[in-house]
């Protein structure tokens, strides 16, 4: 399985004014894997991610993606929306963020954007009327009704999607990010706030993206049941540096890992102490 | 059902009350009589007057309370489009192309100044400046308070084009659409990092600046004094009474044609409106084309790009949507609208000075857009309708000074009831008339979206 990097994060280090908040991170994800980014609150997943999908600038470090063409891209050194459309990464967000006005359908269509703009000439041949963009177009609504058909809303198609449950909101948000052709697929806590049976449906929803359609899917998730069942690869983040990387086994066995979430027991606090010492140097025993 | 027993016997008990009320009050007088003795007199018609106007009151708020409350429930399920809808374009439509010959059939040629010139084409300036306005404010969600800068630079550009290089009307006008929409580029480029208020006020700003250089750059623009901007011709052939004229010219083709058939030689005299009447036509045909540009646009990429803009920009740039180019087009096609509305207005004219192009006419563009409902073309029309046609009808209230005096000019107090209408129009449609979305693509059926779940945009 594991054939190529997909994505090298090399020393990234991301400060806000006097708060380091992601510090020499170094990790690399697999080409068709799903890599999973946990850790505590504030460890600084999510500046990870924006930085990644070029929300963020990193202050120092290097974000290097490689196609499965071999094409190679610096996401760091790119604008935002250059990230999504000539990299091909795509994200959903923490809070939702669909166009809520705007019907299930439509939101896909969107997505679709740089696609069909290419079709209408810049909407040239679009306001005229030409074929090429009915064509470009209706091909563009067959993909969406299969992708709305893969989430089990194609009933909900021509429903604002404000009025959606929001289960079916984070369905819809993850097939919008599909619908941009992505190589990753970087996810931001999917799982929040689906109960146990919607949790379920999103690890079948994601399994089919990575075995279908070959996309490499980087998450960040607090529900351990998603990360344990569907991760190939485990990142942990604490503080902003990382204290694990492995299988979902080893990074669950890794005692680090369980200090950081759990907390130990008063008898065992100096061997922990001193494992993290040791993993992190500079850290001071409390 | 019930709910029309309900009004009966509310009704029932506004008669009963207003009896008790109106009774003694309206339908009792004393008088004296000419022995100087108090008499009193039963006035049966103004007390049943009184009451029946109660209980119609009455109605007319419960009836449309609650046919308002079943609209909006019927908002989100609304699956085809109701019979009104279906006719109201052709119809509409129909009536526009029909409207002078109505006029001159039952007003008479005489009315056509002031019915075809004051509400045809001033109402449907405002109608095609509303819907200009409706691509940057409505669809794309950027706040524009400046918009009549752009409506003035098209007005100087074709007084000054054809001042200067006596280009005609036909020419300047794509000319005119092309400047205005490069100055909407170049305002847009510096306000594409504001939002909100911020954005407002910079638009805000850019209004008053092309005020003030049309006003102060006397050389160039004619200062206060304004320029006089050449008339509108027929293709090149003006409308006057000299042997080139239009009148001329129609009568010169009539009679070649009748004397090819051997008729006899038809003459047309001269008339003011023939002009009156081809410039209505040529704001409609403008006005008809901002409505199917906007109407393409909507349902392209574009179109969709500027909504998605309105509903959330971050979600825009991690689809890869360049916003900045969304947004520089979403003010360059809104621009150039306004630019062709303000190369009519010039053509109008026959004047240009910066006199019109005041803030206010940028808020009453603006109110024209809310008040319809934003996004909606048909409601963005009816409240050019009511806000500019409301404006001519107070000129016509001339049986007011019968009651105020002759002091008395109601166009001054236009403002006030303006105000006042706004305030009641949005506690009672706070989304405008029109609050509804109509999807750009379905699936299944098309649904019309309640404006509750679509967002204004915040710059």
């Amino acid at each position: 399985m594991a054939s190529s990097e997909v994505l090298r994060v090399e020393h990234l280090t991301v400060r806000f004014g006097g708060l380091t908040a992601v510090d020499d991170l170094n990790f690399s994800a697999m080409h068709g894997d799903i890599t999973g980014l946990i850790g505590p609150n504030g460890a600084g997943k999510t500046t990870v991610f924006n930085c990644i999908t070029g929300f963020y600038k990193p202050t120092t470090g290097l974000l290097s993606m490689t196609h499965p063409s071999g094409r190679q891209f610096y996401l760091d050194r790119m604008a935002d929306f250059k990230v999504a459309s000539t990299a091909h990464v795509a994200r959903t967000f923490q809070n939702i963020r669909l166009f809520s006005g705007m019907t299930a359908l439509e939101n896909l269509l969107v997505a679709q954007h740089n696609v069909l703009m290419r079709a209408s000439g810049m909407s040239v041949w679009g306001v005229l009327g030409f074929p090429v963009y009915k064509h470009a177009e209706k091909r563009a609504a067959e993909k969406a009704a299969e992708w709305l058909d893969k989430i089990g809303l194609y009933d909900r198609a021509d429903d604002p999607a404000g009025e959606l449950p929001y289960g079916a909101q984070r369905r819809l948000e993850i097939a919008r990010a599909m619908c941009t052709d992505p190589v990753i697929l970087c996810l931001d806590e999917p799982a929040a706030g689906l109960n146990p049976k919607e949790s379920a449906e999103l690890n079948t929803l994601l399994r089919g993206i990575r075995d279908e359609t070959k996309t490499s899917i980087l998450l960040i998730e607090h529900d351990m049941s998603v990360v344990m069942q569907i991760c190939d690869h485990v990142v942990v983040l604490e503080y902003g540096q990382k204290i694990s990387d492995g299988t979902p086994a080893e990074v669950k066995a890794d005692p680090r890992v369980i200090a950081a979430y759990l907390g130990v027991d008063d008898s065992e606090i100096e061997s922990v102490a001193s494992l993290i010492e040791e993993a992190i140097p500079g850290v001071k025993k409390s | 059902m019930a709910e029309r027993r309900n009004i009966v016997l509310g009704a029932a008990a506004v008669a009963i009350v207003s009896l008790g009320m109106f009774g003694p009050l309206i339908g009792l007088k004393t008088e004296q009589n000419m022995a100087n003795e108090l008499v009193l007199l039963f006035r049966p018609w103004h007390m049943l007057a009184a009451i029946f106007g109660a209980v119609a009151i009455y109605v007319i708020v419960t009836s449309l309370k609650a046919a308002n409350e079943g609209r909006v429930r019927a908002v989100a399920v609304k699956t085809e489009k109701s019979r009104f809808q279906k006719w109201l374009a052709p119809g509409g439509l129909g009536a526009l192309f029909l409207y002078p010959l109505f006029i001159a059939l039952f007003v008479g040629v005489s009315g056509i100044p002031k019915w075809v010139d004051n509400f045809g084409i001033l109402i449907l300036i405002y109608v095609m400046l509303g819907w200009g306005l409706n691509i940057v404010v409505g669809l794309a969600g950027l706040l524009d308070l400046g918009y009549v800068a752009f409506y003035a630079i098209g007005s100087y550009s074709y007084a000054l084009l054809s001042l200067h290089f006596g280009w005609s009307f036909w020419i300047c006008l794509p000319v005119a659409g092309i400047l205005a929409a490069l100055w909407g580029v170049i305002l847009g480029f510096p306000v594409l990092r504001l939002r909100g208020d911020y954005l407002a006020i910079v638009t805000l700003a850019f209004g008053e600046i092309i005020y003030l250089i049309a006003k102060n750059w006397k050389n160039f623009t004619g200062g206060g004094a304004g320029i006089s901007a050449p008339r509108i011709t027929f293709f090149g052939i003006k409308f006057d009474a000299s042997e080139n004229g239009f009148a001329a010219w129609v009568s010169w083709v009539m009679t070649s044609i009748s004397e090819t058939f051997g008729g006899p030689a038809i003459t047309l005299a001269h008339a003011p409106w023939y002009r009156t009447v081809f410039l209505y036509y040529i704001i409609v045909l403008l006005a008809l084309l901002t409505a199917y540009v906007t109407l393409r646009l909507r349902r392209l990429p574009v179109g969709r790009a500027w909504e998605a803009l309105r509903e959330d920009e971050i979600a825009c740039r991690s689809l890869g949507l360049n916003t900045t180019n969304t947004k520089l087009t979403a003010f360059a096609c809104g621009a150039m609208f306004g630019g062709l509305a303000g190369a009519f207005f010039g053509a109008r004219q026959g004047f240009v000075d910066p006199e019109g192009f005041k803030f206010i006419e940028s808020a009453i563009i603006l109110a024209i857009v809310v008040l319809g409902g934003m996004g909606s073309l048909i409601g963005v029309a009816m409240a050019a309708v009511a806000m500019q046609g409301g404006t001519e009808i107070l000129r016509e209230l001339g049986f007011l000074k019968q009651v105020f005096g002759d002091d008395f000019q109601p166009e001054l107090y236009r403002m006030l009831i303006f105000g006042g209408a706004m305030v009641i129009i949005m506690l009672w449609k706070p989304r405008g008339f029109v609050s509804v979305r109509q999807p750009t693509a379905f699936l299944n059926e098309r649904k019309a979206i309640g404006l509750e779940n679509v967002k204004e945009g915040h710059g």
